[in-house]
């Protein structure tokens, strides 16, 4: 999209003999511990979001195995593997809401958030304006060690006592008054505290974004030159902004709740519990779209890349996502249409929600176009890209079934919510995020993957995500609650497919792992722009891996330069 | 609810279908499931009368006998791929929306992408086509496909809007409440109507569930009974953390929720068992306590409210309601009674 007057080579370092005296790379533990370097905290971000995946998708293993038949068969061994001896019945039972718990805040807060905003977000946000960092490279730091102590926190509060077994026990949402007075012991505390540390991590994460998008773009490079991945990360850091203060204050509200005698929450003492929820998803709903606008970019780049085309509507994509941001922050009770909203509150959200669907079909449809006339390449990016489209799309209809409140009075709370949100995200998000790490991670480490292996993982994990997640609109519908851990016999037969298809997801996992293995050991040296004339933004007028510090000298954007 | 004010609903009901029918299937090109809403349409009238016959039969049988479950009535489906039977107004009016305006428009569109997906993949692969154009613009077609799905959405929000109306019509002032308390891990229904006894239901075990011809995980020691043919005030309360009173096969959750009273009106359409589970994350035993609701005769319940030791008579003489009963029913549009008390329990 942009015109550099000087050649490629301008720009790489190592071309130069002297090259090593402006690369000076710190020692190890300040390289790696104390970076200001944006594509180091952001190799920081994606190697913590696998780590953190890995444990968020075992976690989510433990409980498929035990949902694979009717009855109470793993809970009991897995209770005594993490320190609890002869677990009682009620302890099995307690550590099966620890483990939803824990799957859902690893996922959202250390896999998805870190890998997609603070992983590709730092990496790729400053290179493709043309800057040479973050604004505030020592704030991003402290993003990034936040986000990890959080972690710890989280990971902590499993092994300390929350009612009547070990660890929180309350669900991701946390939900007042089971998290008050319902969650004796310091483990809801340390859940809660983790979900501070890593609100600020991203809260000062998104204020680093705005600056640098703001103020940090090459000459010429215009707010309506960016490229789309920018213009989603955008969005996605004022959602940030705007949406976790809320979550910070109805936590700390929980903390008070909890530890020195408020009654926020609690009736008793002229609290609401309901207030806790408006509070809650006031920012929980901009927060699924934080997770998955930035993924939106991702496709973006790649459907143009091996189109070889510009991104169709370029103007309606932007504005569309700033739209999914705006109407994202009024939708939010939504999740919340069987709490006694009264009829005029739920046709309004019913409508509202609706809504959504507009711009996000403006984003499906401008992604066919783009490819219409384009000269298609199926490189695994590509693949990936494309099955993202169709899964989104699939996710995105039953979201539209769910928004209405009438609809949603027999759906709420059962399997058929839980296939939907993993179909947006963990066939949505997710899909986007292995989409951008092929597209990027030559770029990154300097290797080529196996565009063999990661073509064999996209048909394994299509096949096993689809397998698990399909059936449970059945189950959903047939009326099968979340967060349970047995179930009638009735609903054994596709609980036992869904389990099946997470043994081939999980397969898929491997070959993921498998493949980043094989491009550090074997994978040949990647070039600058190893995708070809479809690449056009600047992170392909660099190396592979780029220089320690890029764009020494700005890249000046050409003004006629098409999107 | 006499059986004119039924009729009437249904009506209502037909209208809501007739136009969504008529406006979901007039763009699209689909053969099969045209027919359908003729025979839904219809269908509901005849049950309108249903009620009144079924009620003179249960007249002669006045004492109650705790029922057994119907096979795949009013509880899950081995392997079944939608909602379950509907056996409430409200359920039904809902499950036609699902099923004939919901379902056929998230279908062709699913299906609508992923053939244009599967055409352009095909048609402008590399080999078919190797050189790209640069269009990048084409305002007409931007348009259309802002405007498309706007229009689609209108016509899912006219009978979505009614079905919400619908949901929250209140019970009318006659109407007999009953009150379900969620308490962690088992549930209370109370008859404030009736002399304001609570019956508490648990859990069975599984062996005393099959022994009793039960589903297991869902069978519970007793139940809540209530009669079919007339609309209940149906109000929720949690006595500790939130819990939810859901029954899949009459289209009913309302949460219940510490500290306030949430009411809606529930209408069963016929005697039956119906199995439902709490919906709300309520602690370790969630998945434990099972929701089981028996819809009797009229003279079946009150033979029932006086084994319980409740009161049976008209409403006026009836011992003073649950504070909540009172407040709600004139006003239409304030369903959820925002009992500033602490909870009830």
């Amino acid at each position: 999209m942009a015109t550099i007057p000087a050649d490629h080579e301008g720009f790489d370092a190592h071309h130069h003999h002297d090259a090593h005296d402006h690369d000076h790379k710190p020692s190890f533990f300040a390289r790696w511990f104390m970076s200001t370097n944006h594509k180091d905290i952001g190799t920081l971000y994606l190697i913590f979001a696998i780590f953190a995946g890995i444990v968020g998708g075992a976690v989510s293993g433990i409980m498929r195995a035990e949902l694979a038949q009717p009855g109470i068969q793993y809970l009991g061994a897995v209770a005594s593997f993490l320190g609890e001896k002869n677990p009682s019945f009620d302890q099995q039972l307690h550590l099966w809401n620890v483990l939803i718990t824990a799957h859902g805040l690893i996922m959202v807060f250390f896999m998805v958030m870190p890998a997609i905003i603070g992983g590709f977000g730092n990496w790729f946000v400053p290179i493709m304006i043309g800057a040479p960092d973050m604004a505030f490279p020592r704030m991003n730091n402290i993003s990034f060690w936040l986000t990890f102590v959080g972690f710890c926190s989280l990971m902590f509060s499993a092994f300390v006592p929350g009612g009547v077994g070990n660890g929180a026990g309350t669900g991701w949402t946390v939900y007042a008054p089971l998290s008050t007075s319902g969650s004796v012991g310091p483990a809801v505390d340390f859940a809660i505290f983790s979900l501070h540390l890593a609100g600020a991590g991203s809260i000062l994460g998104a204020i680093n974004f705005i600056t640098t998008i703001f103020n940090m773009r090459a000459p010429g490079m215009t707010l309506h030159k960016m490229p789309l991945f920018v213009w989603s990360v955008l969005v996605t850091a004022f959602l940030l902004l705007l949406s976790l203060p809320v979550l910070a204050a109805a936590i700390t509200m929980l903390l008070t709740d909890r530890n020195f005698g408020t009654t926020f929450f609690d009736p008793a003492g002229g609290g609401d519990p309901i207030l806790y929820q408006h509070l809650f998803w006031f920012f929980g709903h901009p927060e699924v779209y934080i997770m998955i606008l930035p993924g939106f970019g991702i496709i973006s780049q790649i459907i143009s890349t091996f189109s070889k085309k510009p991104v169709f509507g370029y103007l309606g994509m932007a504005y569309a996502m700033v739209a999914i941001g705006v109407v994202g922050f009024i939708v939010w009770a939504h999740h919340m249409y069987t709490t006694g909203l009264d009829v005029n509150t739920k046709m309004y959200f019913t409508a509202a929600t609706m809504v959504i669907a507009v711009p996000t079909g403006i984003k499906i449809f401008s992604w066919i176009a783009t490819m219409w006339g384009g000269s298609l390449e199926f490189k695994s990016p590509m693949v990936w890209a494309i099955g993202f489209i169709f899964l989104f799309t699939l996710g995105g209809v039953t979201g539209v079934v769910l928004a209405n409140g009438g609809i949603d009075d027999n759906l709420q709370d059962t399997y058929y919510v839980v296939a939907h949100f993993h179909y947006v995200l963990s066939l949505g998000a997710v899909t986007s995020l292995f989409a951008g790490f092929y597209y990027w991670f030559p770029k990154m480490s300097g290797r080529m993957h196996s565009e063999f292996l990661a073509h064999l993982q996209f048909w394994v994990f299509f096949v096993g995500v689809n397998l698990i997640f399909f059936p449970m609109h059945f189950l959903g519908a047939n009326g099968m609650p979340r967060r349970y851990p047995d179930y009638a016999p009735a609903f054994e037969h596709w609980n036992k497919v869904a389990t099946d298809g997470y043994m081939i997801m999980s397969v898929s996992i491997v070959i993921f792992l498998i493949n980043i293995a094989y491009a550090f050991l074997a994978g040949k040296k990647a070039e600058a722009n190893y995708w070809g004339e479809g690449a056009t933004t600047l992170e392909w007028t660099l190396s592979s891996p780029p220089p320690f510090h890029q764009f020494e000298t700005l890249p000046v954007i050409d003004a006629k330069a098409a999107h | 609810m006499s059986l004119a004010d039924t009729a009437q609903a249904m009506g209502k009901a037909i209208r809501a279908l007739g136009v969504a029918a008529a406006l979901a299937f007039a763009p699209q090109v689909m053969a099969a499931p045209a027919a359908a809403p003729v025979a839904a349409a219809t269908a509901p009238a005849a049950d309108a009368v249903q009620p009144a016959a079924k009620a003179d039969a249960g007249a002669e049988k006045s004492s109650y006998v705790p029922a057994k479950p119907t096979p795949g009535k009013g509880q899950p489906v081995a392997g079944a791929l939608s909602f379950q039977d509907q056996y409430s107004i409200t359920g039904q009016q809902a499950l036609r929306m699902y099923d004939y305006v919901l379902m056929p428009i998230i279908t062709v569109i699913t299906l609508f992408v992923l053939v244009l997906l599967l055409f352009v993949m095909a048609r402008f692969r590399r080999g078919a086509n190797p050189v790209a154009s640069k269009t990048s613009h084409n305002t007409l077609i931007e348009v259309i496909w802002t405007l498309l799905p706007v229009l689609i959405l209108v016509v899912i929000a006219v009978p979505s809007i009614r079905l919400l109306a619908a949901q929250y019509t209140p019970a009318p002032k006659n109407a007999l409440t009953v009150k379900a308390t969620g308490y962690q891990w088992y549930w209370g229904y109370t008859y404030p109507d009736n002399g304001g006894f609570e019956v508490i239901s648990n859990m069975l075990p599984d062996e005393e569930a099959l022994k009793r011809g039960e589903p297991p995980q869902l069978g519970a020691d007793a139940r809540m009974v209530v009669p079919y043919g007339e609309p209940i005030r149906m109000q929720t309360v949690g006595a500790d953390v939130i819990h939810s009173f859901a029954v899949p096969s009459l289209w009913f959750k309302l949460d219940a929720v510490p500290g306030r009273i949430n009411e809606k009106e529930l209408f069963i359409k016929e005697p039956g068992v119906y199995y439902g589970q709490c919906s709300e994350l309520c602690g370790v035993r969630h998945g434990y306590m099972p929701i089981v609701v028996e819809a009797v005769s009229r003279p079946q319940f009150e033979a029932w409210v006086k084994a319980q030791g409740g009161t049976v008579g008209p409403k006026e003489a009836a011992p003073a309601a649950a504070p909540a009963a009172a407040a709600p029913a004139a006003d239409a549009s304030a369903p959820a009674a925002d009992a500033s008390a602490s909870p009830a329990a």
